[in-house]
């Protein structure tokens, strides 16, 4: 039961969450006791999640970007989204 | 080992002073006094070789950690080195101007621990009159600064019923986060195992609970639940493994692989007045000692669940078992699970009373 992700929210990165990279680890999310390791593709949603950029414009771009099906972006964006909503790391 | 991983985290004990007195404390019976507590450069060293080393997050922790006069330095400090920054606060000693030099400083986190919901009752477990009122102003503060706040509830018999209002609480107060954590039976805990240690129904009511709550606050709060030790079939996996991911320096300076480690007689602990903090991770004996698989006996050599659990806790094998080498009883398979079962199943009596932790006590019994 995965909530519907507004797609003229504005997702940022909440306080106390942040994207970094490690030279040995490559991309990792850090957040109150957590560390998660973030694909290719989160990276590339979680950079465009500045509190400016609605969610369709982060599939937008991404679809653009990669010449990839909008509608698989839009899938995949919103299930990361959803996720990390539910996990408060970040707000939409 | 040269072919250590690199950690992840470094939880740094500043200080074992402490306003509360918490009969379930983490910190050893023996504890650190101010006089033989590092100064403010050495931390500082400690954590720039703590993100060289490859360490993420530093919790810093004690006893209660703004009883540092440098607190802000060092959170200061730890920060600019990379590191993400969790206080793990009593909230004592906190204040709005302090709340706002430590963001300043670029805290990450905030943890704040409770110990009910019942105001009385909460003073008399933390053995101070007033805490709890002083810890929902903190809260408030924590939350007008703008940090994000966890709340650290630790469960046990007296207050194994208040697992809903705990986490309603959390949530009025404002936190992100909640940990509902089982007391786990190490130190001051094991020394009042008979005063707090829950029975059987009221855990499966407790974990019930859990499941109910975070079906009800998804999207509000996380809910972490750590499970109690004496009720399962199989160990925790006790640190993600020993020396695999943690280590933990004490207000003194010595460097353990888990803060209970010291309960282990003759592992021999390097200190970071003596040692650089990547040569005490890679080549300490005690970090060696049970790092891997090959120091393991049966039952645990041979389980398909050695990487999983890496065979449960040294510190509770030493503990209930004599041997810090065993199967953590907690496993089944353990010759010594039948100890467990039975402390579990001892049907406390009436109410014990608590034996507050304080200094010298190890010495005074």
């Amino acid at each position: 039961m995965t909530a519907a992700v507004d797609p003229a929210a504005r997702p940022r990165l909440m306080r106390g969450v942040r994207l970094r990279e490690d030279p040995a680890r490559g991309f990792i999310l850090l957040a109150p006791e957590r560390v998660l390791t973030a694909n290719p593709t989160a990276v590339e949603v979680l950079k465009r999640c500045d509190g400016e950029r609605t969610v369709t414009q982060i599939v937008d771009e991404l679809a653009v970007t990669f010449s990839a099906d909008r509608e698989r972006v839009a899938g995949d964006v919103e299930a990361l989204l959803a996720d990390l909503a539910a996990k408060r790391m970040v707000s939409l | 080992m040269s072919g250590a991983p690199a950690p992840l985290g470094l939880l740094a004990e500043l200080t074992h002073r402490c306003p509360l007195s918490c009969p379930y404390c983490s910190n050893p019976i023996e504890l650190d006094r101010r006089s033989a507590e590092l100064d403010t450069a050495t931390w500082q060293r400690v954590f720039d070789e703590a993100a060289a080393l490859g360490v993420l997050q530093t919790h810093l922790s004690g006893g209660e950690p703004t009883a540092r006069a440098d607190i802000v330095a060092l959170t200061r400090h730890a920060a600019q080195a990379g590191l993400y920054t969790n206080l793990i606060t009593s909230g004592i000693a906190l204040d709005r101007a302090k709340l706002d030099a430590l963001a300043e400083a670029g805290l990450d986190h905030v943890q704040l621990s409770v110990q009910d919901v019942r105001a009385e009752e909460a003073d008399r477990i933390a053995g101070l009159r007033g805490a709890h009122a002083q810890k929902q102003a903190v809260a408030r503060e924590v939350v007008a600064v703008g940090l994000p706040l966890t709340i650290n509830a630790v469960i046990h018999r007296t207050n194994i019923g208040q697992i809903e209002p705990l986490i309603r609480q959390a949530v009025a107060w404002g936190a992100r986060r909640i940990e509902v954590a089982h007391a786990q039976y190490y130190a001051w805990a094991l020394k009042n195992r008979a005063a707090l240690m829950p029975t059987a129904a009221q855990i499966l009511a407790a974990r019930a609970t859990v499941e109910r709550m975070r079906a009800e606050t998804r999207g509000t709060i996380v809910i972490d639940y750590v499970a109690p030790d004496y009720f399962g079939a199989r160990p925790k996996p006790c640190m993600n493994g020993w020396g695999r991911q943690s280590l933990n320096v004490t207000p003194s300076g010595r460097v353990l692989p888990c803060h209970a480690a010291e309960s282990i007689p003759g592992l021999d602990f390097w200190t970071v007045r003596d040692h650089s903090l990547a040569d005490i991770w890679q080549r300490s004996p005690a970090f060696e000692a049970f790092r891997g698989t090959e120091w393991m006996p049966e039952p645990c050599v041979s389980c398909d669940r050695r990487e999983i659990d890496f065979g449960g806790c040294r510190c509770q094998a030493f503990l209930l078992t004599g041997d810090a080498r065993n199967a953590d009883p907690v496993c089944a398979l353990s010759l010594f699970h039948g100890t467990v079962e039975a402390i579990a199943a001892g049907a406390p009596g009436a109410d014990e009373a608590f034996t507050y932790r304080r200094f010298g006590a190890a010495a005074g019994g």
